[in-house]
């Protein structure tokens, strides 16, 4: 039952990958610093935030910058590849209405493009780390495996994003406005610890929460996350992704009449 | 005989033996829904739904259409602007879904629809080849390989690594002819674009079809050129208001249709 979407993805997997290079791209194309700006960006906020909000948790938090950069790290990577994929669909109206192509690759490959300038972002925290003297613990190398995680999630939203935009454009709006709240319920910038009983039960509900808190746990506890902690994480993801791909799938053929 | 429904599951062509049946279009309708205006955002359709206007006027572009296409035939189809013929061929392209029926598909289809679909700007000439070829299913491999006979067809010479928001319509058109004929689909659907480039380039267009269909190639035509059709079909389908008049032998066809 699955082998032929199988057959098919894998048919249309060369134009995932190329369609999400062209993205990585072109995104920074006739800029002159270019991918560069993937590690420069993440650094220059950070030092900015620092700056700003070292001040109000200083004694709370240790080794802030690291603090911030694992969770902007996850949150704008999470918020990259969901507002990408959203546009991905309508943007390719002219394309859909003309050749045939699996749908889904054009959330998919944004999702993908959204990763690789992720990936260099990280570069800019392993500068951080190396300029505030964390010492180089086992766990970090298992970065991969929230990322991983977050991945799933994203793309899962993503799908759902980018069939809804198809009906309803209104949702691009109302997506930038729910960001902004997700961000505030996120403690990207402020420690779990300042929060009532009440709402850090309420945080249990924030899939971000959780991939925050296992990468941080990898960087500067150097605890391995529990196995309960990986069940809830991938679940999280596994499950945004089934809902995404039934959605998308059972939307995908009404596309082409409101694109 | 090895043919799906087209779907996600199946662009994928594979293993059809000649002789088969490479198009089976079974009692295909299609309606559209036309509201007066179209609404994307949700403030339109409360307001709407409030006025009660939302209200659609049912359009059918086609109604019950059967035929089938044999491997290495040449149709064409004819009909006055609005018979339903791009209709037609955009569901056996896989674009649109049939609200009734089903279309059986048992080979690759590379669309000439609208030459270089898909073509994205801001990238060159050679990196378009390998989107456009890929958007059309082939893989990176067979395109490397192909390249140098794609710029060669399309005569665009050095202009090929020059970003493609510089060129001008013509050499647009002429890559992306080149594109989708040189990769060799089993099925070449091609919709009024043999007006390509200059009258020396369009008679290249003009044989580049003629091996195809040499070749095995089953071609869908679709031109309000009588004469065309007789010369490059072997048979004609005549579609007016989406239902099937005539199919039969293009000659045949032509004449009845040129005399309407």
């Amino acid at each position: 039952m699955i082998k032929p979407y199988l057959d098919v993805f894998l048919k249309y997997w060369g134009l995932i990958v190329y369609l999400a290079k062209t993205q990585v791209s072109l995104k920074y194309r006739r800029s002159y610093l270019g991918l560069l700006w993937s590690l420069l960006n993440p650094l220059l906020t950070m030092v900015i935030m620092t700056i700003v909000f070292s001040t109000m948790f200083k004694n709370s938090i240790e080794n802030f910058p690291i603090y911030l950069m694992c969770g902007r790290l996850i949150f704008g990577f999470n918020q990259e590849a969901t507002k990408s994929a959203l546009n991905s669909v309508v943007g390719n109206a002219s394309l859909i209405k003309k050749i045939y192509v699996p749908k889904y690759v054009f959330p998919m490959s944004e999702c993908i493009a959204s990763l690789v300038n992720m990936l260099f972002s990280l570069i800019a925290l392993l500068i951080v780390m190396i300029f505030t003297h964390l010492e180089f613990k086992w766990t970090m190398l298992l970065f991969w495996v929230p990322l991983l995680y977050v991945f799933l999630f994203a793309l899962g939203i993503g799908l759902i994003l980018s069939a809804i935009n198809v009906f309803f454009r209104d949702i691009k709006h109302l997506y930038d406005v729910f960001l902004v709240l997700w961000m505030y319920l996120t403690p990207i910038f402020y420690p779990v610890t300042s929060l009532s009983d009440d709402l850090r039960r309420l945080m249990g509900l924030n899939p971000m929460y959780h991939y925050i808190v296992m990468l941080r746990g990898m960087f500067l506890d150097g605890v391995l996350p529990t196995m309960s902690e990986n069940l809830i994480c991938l679940g999280m993801g596994l499950a945004t992704i089934a809902v995404g791909l039934v959605f998308f799938k059972k939307t995908q053929d009404r596309f082409i009449l409101f694109i | 005989m090895d043919i799906k429904e087209i779907n996600d599951t199946a662009a994928v062509p594979d293993e059809v033996t000649a002789d088969d049946d490479i198009i089976i279009v079974d009692n295909v309708s299609m309606t559209f829904n036309m509201s007066k205006e179209k609404i994307d955002s949700m403030k339109e359709y409360v307001i709407k739904l409030i006025k009660r206007e939302l209200m659609y006027t049912q359009f059918t572009a086609l109604k019950d259409i059967n035929f089938t296409v044999k491997r290495g035939e040449v149709v064409g189809l004819m009909g006055l602007n609005g018979s339903g013929k791009s209709t037609l061929l955009k569901i056996i392209a896989g674009v649109l879904k049939p609200t009734v029926g089903s279309v059986k598909v048992g080979g690759s289809v590379a669309p000439l629809i609208e030459v270089g679909a898909g073509f994205n700007n801001n990238m060159s000439g050679r990196e378009n080849i390998f989107l456009n070829g890929m958007l059309l299913g082939y893989s990176r491999k067979y395109l490397e390989e192909h390249t140098d006979e794609i710029i060669e067809f399309s005569e665009l010479g050095n202009f090929i690594d020059v970003p493609l928001k510089n060129y001008s319509s013509g050499m647009r058109s002429r890559l992306g002819f080149a594109i989708a004929t040189t990769v060799r689909p089993e099925i070449l659907i091609v919709d009024e674009v043999l007006a390509v480039g200059d009258f020396k380039f369009q008679q290249k267009c003009q044989k580049r079809i003629a091996d195809m269909m040499e070749n095995n190639t089953t071609v869908l035509f679709v031109s309000h050129s009588t004469e065309q059709v007789k010369n490059l079909c072997s048979r004609c389908i005549w579609l007016e208001k989406g239902h099937i008049i005539m199919d039969d032998v293009s000659a045949v066809v032509c004449d009845k249709y040129a005399k309407q």
